[in-house]
């Protein structure tokens, strides 16, 4: 049985409480005028907000053009990012003023869901050993569920941002303010789906279908332990496998709703195999992290080299299939150079260059070129390592998909973002660690647990 | 000089593996074991250095990425840079994601079948080659340990059938 050190315990209180500290800093500073906005912009100088309202210097000519058009296009609509400049100088500081009062907001959101999709990923990968009945992984059934455990406080958190964007606390999302779509055509056209009242219920459907196969296998998994045959065993297998269908199609909607819909004008079909992998490899890094250090810890006993092996074996395929999603999403986009769609990228290459290129650096060839050897897969501190390097990445994956589309080229990694992110760490540290503590590590009585326990590679 | 090989059949794998072990613990040299299928964990047994085919590998692909990039840059960007349907082709970078597709899979193809003609050349394995397994029931329901001789055969004998062989035959070395 483990118990949850008291170091850990206060750590994560410091965590929280210090990120909370960051939080309320970073919603006090916003501005609340458009006078206040246009002086916290000149005060930062020639920043990255420097050569705003005037030319689109960053671009290349053909793309620049391009994207005018579909300003011009969109009207009134003004969470594009880049701005062009005939016609818009009236709404330009209304516009600074509303990405520098959404900051605290995105860095909410975006610290928010990347810490709820590790738990939603490794639901999905508990799933997926269940179903495909592995025999290497039960040992780490306890440490799965204890991740996802963090799905009822992080779905709760995310939820809540999500009814004060309906609220209109924030301009997250453009297309739940009336004012915006009453001149937008297109998102007129998109008003059946994108519906305040369908959207919050949708949510609370995705979130109550994903809470509900978690706490039932959870259940399930415990009384396996007690029980004399193997009914709760086979129960959530098919409890697993029904969850996989719901998990596929819930998902994609998800991605569509909670991510894409920040950017309403753009749309791509495989947006939500692309968050899945997102969240589907940092679950599985958080897996291989915490198995580590409770392995260290002595609590895992039976766990060996050879189930770290195949944690960073997915580590490593699952982000190349990331890279291979992303890459396939920008490339289809670039090479055909449809103005509409291609927008999304040219205010991310131009105001996010660093972290949008970075990311993908992050994520793609640290993870190929550190765990491509196979002995490194079994060196603990070399997994730990490119962990957070896929930790780090996958965060500033989320980040660009919020972040241009809510704050444009006022975004900044600093207080509010930071402090979001120690809050919710803070959060998930002190939640998953206390499931941990709440029953055994070591499952006893799953059929597969004598393979796992000599689970050899 | 003539050197002579005893060899032992044996009809099970795990009898096999056994043996390997109970050979190796008495410091005899396995020459060679003959198997129908892959036996896991033979090559440990035997201590049989591992193999280094996926660091060729490796550098294979970085040989195929390297072609790739020399081969495009050459022929889109310096050779004759034309605009082709309005594609940048300034500069290598700006047209990169076009050339990604290759890119991949000339690192494959280079990985792969370089890797597989390392494999034939260090196996030994071409079309028309004579077969070299001493017994044809070796590729069928039959494994054969082969020892080399040094004047010890009654000891290997003994040892050998002690260790479950079915059958004992000596044997010229064929020399390959």
């Amino acid at each position: 049985m483990y118990t949850i050190s008291n170091r850990l315990k206060i750590g994560s209180i410091i965590l929280m409480v210090v990120g909370a500290i960051g939080i309320a800093w970073g919603f006090l500073a916003a501005p609340s005028t458009e006078a206040e906005a246009m002086e916290m912009i000149s005060a930062h100088g020639n920043g990255h907000g420097g050569d705003h309202g005037g030319s689109v210097p960053h671009l290349d000519k053909g793309e620049g053009v391009a994207h005018g058009t579909v300003i011009e296009k969109s009207g009134s609509h003004a969470e594009d990012g880049v701005h062009v400049d005939e016609g818009h100088a009236m709404l330009h500081e209304e516009h600074v003023l509303h990405q520098l009062q959404n900051k605290p907001w995105a860095a909410l959101y975006v610290a928010a869901f990347f810490f709820f999709m590790i738990a939603l990923g490794v639901l999905a990968f508990y799933a997926i050993q269940r179903a495909a009945q592995a025999g290497w992984s039960p040992l780490l059934f306890r440490v799965m569920e204890g991740i996802t455990a963090y799905l009822v406080p992080g779905g709760i958190a995310v939820f809540v941002i999500l009814v004060l964007s309906v609220l209109h606390m924030n301009h997250l999302f453009v297309w739940m303010d009336p004012e915006v779509v009453a001149h937008d055509a297109l998102l007129q056209g998109k008003a059946g789906y994108l519906d305040p009242t369908f959207f919050l219920i949708r949510a609370a459907i995705f979130l109550a279908g994903w809470i509900l196969y978690r706490e039932y296998s959870r259940k399930l998994s415990l009384a396996q332990d007690e029980s004399d045959d193997n009914s709760n065993f086979k129960k959530n297998f098919r409890a697993s496998a029904g969850f996989l269908v719901f998990y596929l199609i819930s998902e994609s909607m998800m991605s569509w709703d909670w991510i894409m819909s920040v950017d309403p004008h753009w749309f791509s079909t495989l947006f939500g195999w692309y968050i899945f992998a997102s969240m589907f490899v940092s679950g599985i890094t958080v897996i291989a992290m915490i198995t580590i250090y409770l392995k260290s810890k002595g609590y895992l006993p039976e766990v060996n080299d050879s189930h770290i092996h195949d944690l960073a074996k997915f580590m490593f395929g699952i982000s190349i299939f990331w890279t291979y999603l992303w890459f396939s999403q920008f490339m289809l986009i670039w090479y055909s150079n449809i103005p509409e769609e291609v927008t999304y990228y040219v205010t991310r290459i131009a105001d996010y260059n660093l972290p949008f290129f970075g990311m993908v650096a992050l994520n793609f060839v640290f993870p190929l070129l550190l765990l491509m050897n196979s002995d490194y897969k079994r060196i603990n501190w070399f997994v730990v390592m490119t962990g957070v390097v896929i930790l780090v990445g996958h965060y500033m994956d989320i980040f660009n998909a919020i972040m241009p589309a809510t704050v444009g080229d006022q975004w900044f990694i600093g207080i509010p973002e930071i402090g979001a992110i120690l809050f919710f760490a803070g959060a998930f540290i002190f939640w998953v660690f206390k499931a941990l503590a709440s029953a055994p590590l070591q499952p006893k009585r799953n059929p597969f647990i004598e393979e796992s326990k000599h689970f050899h590679y | 000089m003539a050197s002579k090989v005893i060899q032992a059949f044996y009809n099970d794998d795990d009898v096999l593996m056994h043996a390997v072990k109970k050979v190796k613990a008495a410091k005899h040299h396995i020459e060679e074991v003959y198997c129908p299928f892959p036996v896991h964990g033979l090559d440990k047994a035997m201590g049989l250095a591992p193999t280094r085919i996926a660091i060729t590998s490796f550098l294979y692909g970085c040989v195929g990425l390297t072609v790739a990039i020399v081969m495009m840059n050459y022929i889109m960007i310096e050779d004759w840079p034309q605009d082709i349907g309005g594609k940048p082709s300034f500069s290598y970078l700006e047209n990169m994601p076009a050339f990604v597709p290759i890119m991949f899979e000339l690192t494959v193809f280079f990985a792969a079948h370089l890797m597989v003609i390392t494999f034939y050349l260090r196996s030994r394995l071409w079309p028309f080659k004579k077969a070299e397994n001493p017994d044809v029931r070796t590729t069928d329901d039959h494994f054969v340990m082969e020892i080399e001789l040094h004047d010890n055969e009654n000891e290997l004998k003994e040892l050998l059938l002690n260790t479950g062989a079915v059958e004992i035959s000596v044997s010229e070395k064929n020399s390959h």
